[in-house]
């Protein structure tokens, strides 16, 4: 190793005045002072990821893994041979039988790869020689609140951080004026009652806490606490800003804590705040094109396609991580008009948005993922009618797809069983999953950890392992 | 980079100093070889072992021998480690990602020459007091351990910080307060006797209890919400009260530790015992549906594992659920062994005796009482017995009065015919715009568009003898969905509340309590009991669905009324069946029928007394089975006036006032031994798969229980506090150390585990800890300990070459500082203003938060729709703020509080934008500033320069500079301008925040000083303490 000590000592120096400021640089991107562990890795084939998550988990077999076969089983029992003796949830698992419940939906092929997709996401389908269609995802868990806590942290249980900060950790920031991890929530219009979301979803874990997630808020300042107390105006608050460093400025010579000069950074990175958050936020000089591109929802904020835009526009300013989570994807009963409701939302936005990005060529280094926490059920849970059915959680197979920088375009990847219930080759794990979106942005997933509690914790805990055949 | 630190700090002079194992070579083991080479059997590799001495200077699979002590030349372990990077054989491997530094194999070379011997892990073996260092003009024990190494390294400690800096320090440290005005008016004369009585006073102050009760929640994951999903309300603050008052009291560490653990187990416990439990019940509790309840129930346990492990011992035993420790020699079976404990609670692992949607306590709980409540139950109770002694008295008469009643039993017979009888209305009509269509049968039909909420209006003349219950008939129709009852697409409806109000024929009205509900089908979590409001429910309420295996059948529910509506002519009933709980949920066809029955003779069913009844009453009396007059009397007492039947009902009375009152007292969730569960290894740590039995039992690598202890949770808190247990003590020490000085004296306060940093003073924290168990455990004392040392009181002024040799202040060359807690920044900013409500205890507080704070992003439970309160709930200390885990107050997690979802021993400290722009624009802020802006004038004098000095002086506990005076009034004078120009910005600028404006003083100057204001509470110093 080539550190001596006095190299050491400098770099933790250094470290001590970079602490934070103008999150420019991420603490483990520090490790390089020493060099001891450097990110990325290799050379990241992205630069920024826009992660859509789908929150309540989207039936893949009326969107995007089409079993025509199962018309002939139209409320016939599930097998015992397909279900083998699977866990259920109590929500169905008191059901006197499993009648199998055929997509509604038709499917036709798209594109060069004929990729086969649901007439319930015509846009996104218009989109599919952009797309990297996985249908072979698995994951541990059958309840929501763990599920979603499982793709988003790589554990179960509550306390991990979430990979938003992990890459904010090991990558830090692109820009000066925005935070690294910025997170938008929609409410779905298929089903009424959503699936809630929680702070810990986005939040730093044991990472330190600038590195959680900045949720941009639907009412109010986008971002809290962001316009200044009504009476005051810019110059004002500027004049305050610079009494403020002024009188800070003398305490930092009197005791020369490096912390003081952090926060004089901070205010400053504030400041910047206080105009390209909004100037982030207008669209109104967004051409009437790229907003009929959208849909009519894009107007309206806190909506699926009016953050898509905005998502966009992240991305324009280099925010390294975009997440989206849109909710109502939980359909256990009255799922034909549910799911329209989510398509509706989000089928024209999630295309728009691949298109637009394909425009401006910032596809080439944004991934874009698309998903929800598990799968769906092809048995109806409670009443199969010719034209209504629920579908329950199934944790043991569903679809997610990538787009942009690194993945395979027009490709499919994996296969289940006749009943979308089982995997009959390519599994993907929510930790495969996991390690390679790191891969592609240039981290190696076993090496992006952080020492807690006497352990190297990881995103991907002690699994994990890069699905090369999905990268390009 | 951490590990790299400690060398440097612990290796002054590596190469003139023997090697001390756990000090220089442990560290680079444990991080770099023991994952592959440690005490995890599974993960070994070579069949190496590195952690046991005998066992490293085996040959191993290769048939190298890995130590040779006093020869490196013939150790692999050292011919590995000193290849070059590239070499495929360099340990550890290029893939570990650990290299090794040339420090580190400088180390592991010089250790095996003086002969590789091995210690255990320091913090698992018993801590050992030694005498305290020589140094000459040094009598403080902490000071002398402390000076004797900074003389070692060529350093000396900083002069003491000034008065008003060491008053503000100490202040915030045991009080999480800035000292009070008249405090720091009296420094002339400091001295260490009167800093020492302002030690004294601050620790008898009661805040001093809410300070340290601040970071226990943290430790012991509290909130005001269940977790998970839905998330709703629960309510725990008893607990927190007694937390509070037991670090008032000063109640020993290990009487602290011992009631938490296991105060229900302790004999003739008292209630307050039994309320400290309620730590190991702040877990969380998982009530979304679907859910396997006994997966949960085994997280609870893990949870309270995890828990009581960290906040004790600084070790991570989670690790082991799913395989033995990577590094500490802690196996899965000490895992579930101590799992063992916990696996008695008499919980289902799922919400409980309460609602996942509109919260509660899950049993086990115990109610909480003031001695008032305690009166006040006992006289209930009195009443209730009376009550009961004149039924009993009564009921001796039974066979006269029933003789009595004989002669006209038939004619009350033939009276009760017909219980239900359909309504004539003269209205009925949506609230929602849905037509209503009479059908043939007297029911009503919904058609047109579904709404999203209705409520459907039903007016009739009430019958001529008066009303006790009503029933409604959800029916079937081909022209609903799935030719069901509901009108929501799966056939269901929602019944959310059944509203009866009569208008007397004077034109008074009045709404009339239900007194029980019953459906012939409820759906699991809707059941019928959800529509009547008996009070305990906040907010939201539940709803009545029919979802399940039956539900496109008809459906009935009653409703029975408190008390009965005595016929009245001229009367109307006004019935309202509502449907607003759930979207779209509507009920497509009903009927509506009433029953003027005494209430206990109303069956849903529709028949008011069996066919045996009634053989039974046409039976001579003389000739009647035992059975049959046990019916007669049965009925008789039930549904005939007599004197016994009025002393039921009045005992029926009290009983209920009792239960009312009772119920309505807090409660709180508390720990409770049910019968002893068998417990299990569980492979990979999974519920459902049970490997080998174990018992009750401590880890084995740390001592045995005490001889006397029981084998439970109580004989687990003695073990705990018990002087042979190495890490409870050293844990304590270590972090209250962390408060004090920034960093503990091992920094991974978290873990003292094998991965743990080695202390920088390890004499110094051995002497600490025997100190505290010598004292009894006494933490008030401790704590005086320490703020009393020169270490603590020292000015934090540091410089670049003191900086660049000890970045971190681990040596203590100068006095600690660091940015206060967020709790801490806003009580302070409050204190500061005027506008802090010092109140101690009590139910948790609803400050301002931002709009929409529980409503972005759920629409599950009670806890939505978030209100400020508009009283002194504003003004309360931060930590009573309450707390919802998924969205929890977004200031308190700007300044890195965690979200209480997980047991966290420690908070980062970060420097962020974010909370810039919280402590500029947040309203708590803009008000606390006008606050201060108004004591500035009302109090600070008649010039800007008095104002603005007076208003530095109150933020920083310090005289302003002229300079920095000179650069605030100048600012000051500017925006006086400014809002001369425009005073509707002031107005503005004042009208922030629930308090009103001082009306006195002049709105564009007060705006001005609030300004000044904000800018004097955004200062560096102020949200530091130095």
């Amino acid at each position: 190793m080539k550190n001596t000590p006095f190299q050491l000592q400098d770099a933790l120096n250094r470290r001590i005045f970079l602490r934070n400021s103008a999150a420019a640089v991420g603490t483990a991107a520090l490790a390089q002072l020493n060099g001891a562990i450097s990110f990325p890795n290799y050379a990241p084939k992205a630069k920024r990821i826009i992660y859509l998550f789908q929150s309540g988990a989207p039936s893949q077999m009326d969107l995007f893994d089409p079993k025509p076969q199962m018309e002939k089983q139209r409320a016939k029992d599930l097998p015992e041979s397909i279900r083998q003796g699977q866990r259920l949830t109590t929500m169905t698992s008191g059901q006197k039988s499993f009648p199998v419940a055929p997509s509604m939906f038709k499917f036709t092929k798209h594109g060069k790869s004929g990729m086969e997709l649901s007439e319930l996401i015509p846009n996104i389908s218009g989109v599919s020689d952009e797309i990297c269609l996985i249908r072979s995802m698995f994951t541990e868990a059958i309840n929501h609140d763990p599920a979603i806590t499982f793709c988003q942290t790589g554990s179960q249980l509550a306390g991990r951080p979430s990979i938003g900060s992990w890459l904010s950790y090991g990558l830090g920031s692109l820009n000066r004026d925005l935070p690294a991890y910025v997170v938008m929530t929609s409410f779905g219009t298929g089903r009424r009652e959503d699936q809630p979301l929680y702070d810990r979803l986005w939040g730093s874990g044991f990472l330190p806490t600038h590195h959680a997630g900045v949720r941009f808020r639907n009412s109010g300042d986008p971002v809290l606490y962001l316009s200044n107390p009504s009476g005051v105006g810019r110059s004002m608050r500027r004049q305050m800003l610079d009494e403020i460093a002024a009188l800070n400025q003398k305490d930092f010579q009197a005791f020369g804590d490096p912390e003081t000069a952090t926060r004089i950074a901070q205010y400053e990175m504030a400041f910047r705040m206080q105009t390209s958050v909004p100037d982030l936020v207008d669209t109104k000089n967004e051409p009437q094109h790229i907003l009929d591109m959208y849909g009519p929802d894009v107007t309206k904020p806190g909506t699926y396609a009016a953050n898509c835009l905005l998502a966009r526009r992240l991305a324009e300013r280099d925010v390294r991580c975009i997440q989206l989570f849109h909710m109502g994807w939980d359909h256990h009963g009255g799922l034909p008009n549910a799911i329209k409701g989510q398509c509706r939302d989000t089928d024209q936005a999630t295309a728009a948005l691949i298109k637009d990005l394909k425009q401006r060529g910032l596809l080439e280094d944004t991934l874009i993922v698309w998903g929800g926490e598990f799968g769906r059920t092809i048995y109806s849970q409670g009443t199969l009618t010719e034209t209504n059915y629920g579908r329950d959680h199934h944790p043991r197979c569903y679809s997610l797809f990538l787009a942009g920088a690194g993945v395979k375009k027009g490709h499919i990847h994996g296969e289940t069983d006749d009943y979308s219930y089982n995997i009959v080759r390519d599994g993907i794990h929510v930790h495969d999953l996991n390690a390679t979106i790191l891969h592609l942005l240039g981290i190696n997933h076993e090496r992006l950890n952080y020492p807690y509690q006497g352990l190297d914790m990881r995103l991907t805990g002690i699994a994990g392992n890069l699905v090369k055949g999905i990268v390009a | 980079m951490l590990r790299h630190l400690i060398l440097l700090l612990a290796l002054p002079a590596a190469a003139a100093e023997k090697i001390q194992f756990n000090r220089d070579v442990r560290p680079i083991l444990s991080d770099k070889c023991f994952h592959c080479h440690g005490t995890d059997a599974s993960h070994r590799k070579g069949e190496l072992r590195l952690d046991l001495r005998e066992e490293a200077m085996k040959p191993a699979k290769s048939g190298e021998i890995a130590l040779v002590p006093g020869s490196p030349e013939k150790s692999e372990l050292i011919a590995r480690v000193i290849l070059d990077q590239s070499h495929d054989d360099v340990m550890p491997p290029e893939k570990s990602g650990k290299p090794l530094t040339r420090a580190e194999k400088a180390i592991l070379k010089q250790w095996v020459t003086e002969g590789a011997e091995y210690q255990g892990h320091w913090a698992f073996i018993k801590p050992v007091r030694q005498e305290l260092p020589k140094v000459a003009g040094v009598e403080h024990p902490v000071d002398r351990f402390i000076t004797a190494r900074l003389e070692k390294e060529g350093l000396k400690m900083s002069p003491p910080a000034d008065a008003a800096t060491q008053m503000r320090r100490v202040a915030l440290d045991l009080t999480g307060l800035p000292p009070s005005p008249s405090d720091l008016a009296d420094l002339s004369d400091w001295s260490d006797k009167k800093y020492g009585a302002y030690v004294d006073k601050l620790l008898a102050s009661q805040h001093y209890g809410e300070r340290m009760a601040m970071q226990w929640l943290d430790y012991a994951r509290y909130a005001d919400s269940n977790g998970f999903q839905t998330d709703s309300s629960r309510q725990m603050w008893p607990w927190r009260d007694w937390v509070i008052k037991a670090f008032n009291e000063n109640k020993s560490f290990d009487q602290f530790t011992i009631e938490q653990i296991a105060g229900d187990l302790i004999p003739n416990a008292r209630r307050d015992q039994i309320v400290a439990t309620g730590f190991n019940r702040n877990h969380r509790i998982n009530g979304e549906g679907g859910i396997i309840a006994e997966e949960w129930r085994i997280e609870n346990i893990m949870d309270r594992v995890e828990t009581t492990s960290a906040t004790w011992m600084g070790l991570t035993m989670g690790c082991c659920r799913c395989h033995d420790h990577k590094y500490d020699p802690l196996s899965m079976k000490d895992f579930y062994s101590f799992f063992a404990f916990f696996n008695n609670v008499p919980e289902s692992g799922t919400i409980q005796g309460a609602s996942n949607r509109s919260g509660g306590n899950s049993l086990p709980i115990t109610t909480v009482t003031t001695p008032d409540q305690e009166q006040k139950l006992a006289e209930l109770n009195a009443e209730m017995k009376q009550a009961q002694s004149k039924v009993a008295e009564l009921t001796k008469q039974l066979p006269q009065l029933i003789a009595a009643w004989e002669p006209k039993a038939q004619e009350t017979l033939g009276k009760m015919k017909a219980v239900w009888a359909p309504l004539t209305p003269t209205k009925v009509e949506s609230k929602n715009g849905t037509a209503l269509v009479k059908q043939p049968d007297g029911s009503y039909l919904a058609t047109g568009a579904n709404p999203q909420k209705d409520v459907y209006v039903f007016d009739a003349q009430l019958p001529e003898q008066g009303a006790s219950a009503f029933l409604l008939e959800c029916l079937t129709d081909p022209s609903l969905p799935g030719g069901g009852p509901g009108r929501y697409s799966n056939s269901n409806f929602a019944l959310s509340a059944f509203d009866v109000y009569v208008r007397h024929a004077d034109g008074k009205q009045e709404l009339l309590q239900l007194k029980k509900a019953e459906a012939d089908f409820s759906q699991k979590g809707y059941e019928i009991a959800n529509v009547i409001d008996d009070g305990k429910r906040k907010g939201r309420r539940g709803s009545w669905a029919v979802d399940g295996p039956n539900r496109k059948e008809n459906r009935r529910a009653m409703f029975v009324l408190q008390e009965a509506i005595a016929a009245e002519k001229g009367a109307m009933l006004l019935l309202r069946v509502r449907m607003e709980a759930i979207g779209g949920h509507n009920i497509g066809r009903f009927r509506l029928s009433s029953s003027s029955l005494p209430s206990d003779a109303v069956k849903l069913s529709g028949e008011p007394f069996s066919p045996a009844l009634k053989l039974a009453i046409e039976t001579p009396a003389a000739k009647r089975t035992p059975q049959q007059k046990k019916d007669i009397e049965a009925f008789f007492r039930a549904n005939v006036p007599n004197p016994l039947k009025q002393a039921d009902s009045a005992l029926a009375k009290a009983q209920r006032a009792y239960e009312d009152f009772d119920r309505a007292l807090p409660n709180v969730m508390v720990m409770q031994e049910g019968p002893v569960r068998d417990t299990f290894v569980l492979k990979r740590g999974e519920y459902d798969k049970p490997d080998a039995k174990v018992s009750m039992n401590t880890p084995s690598v740390l001592p045995p229980m005490p001889k006397d202890a029981p084998v439970n949770r109580l004989g687990l808190a003695k073990w705990l506090v018990d002087p042979a247990n190495p890490l409870t003590a050293r844990v304590w020490i270590n972090r209250t150390w962390e408060k004090f000085f920034g960093y503990g004296i091992s920094k991974t306060a978290e873990n003292l585990g094998s991965q743990a940093e080695y202390p920088v003073h390890p004499e110094l924290l051995d002497w600490l800890a025997t100190e505290f168990i010598r004292t009894g455990w006494d933490m008030k004392g401790m704590q005086k300990l320490i703020v009393m040392s020169a270490a603590y009181r020292q000015s934090s002024k540091v410089t670049p070459a003191l900086l660049k040799k000890d970045p971190d202040n681990r040596l203590l060359a100068r006095g600690p500082r660091f940015r206060l807690g967020g709790e801490v920044v806003r009580d302070q900013a409050l204190t500061i203003a005027g506008l802090l409500v010092p109140k101690i205890g009590g139910p948790s507080v609803k400050p301002y938060m931002p709009e929409g704070v529980w409503d972005e992003t759920s629409k599950y439970g009670d806890l939505r729709g978030y209100k400020a309160d508009s009283g002194e709930g504003l003004y309360r200390r931060s930590f009573y703020t309450i707390w919802k885990r998924t969205a929890a107050p977004p200031t308190m997690l700007m300044f890195d509080a965690p979200t209480r979802e997980v047991c966290t021993v420690k908070r980062s400290r970060t420097n962020t934008p974010l909370q810039a722009l919280s402590l500029l624009n947040e309203v708590t802020f803009v008000e606390a500033a006008r606050g201060l802006a108004q004591q500035m004038m009302t109090r600070g004098g008649t010039t800007p320069e008095q104002r603005i000095a007076y208003g530095y002086q109150r933020a920083t506990a310090h005289a302003i500079d002229a300079d920095s005076l000179k650069t605030l009034v100048n600012g000051y004078q500017a925006r006086l301008a400014a809002f001369s120009k425009k005073p509707d910005d002031s107005k503005a600028l004042l009208s922030q925040g629930m308090l009103k404006a001082d009306e006195k003083l002049n709105p564009v100057e007060l705006a001005a000083y609030t300004t000044t204001a904000s800018v004097l509470l955004n200062l560096d110093r102020v949200v530091t303490r130095d």
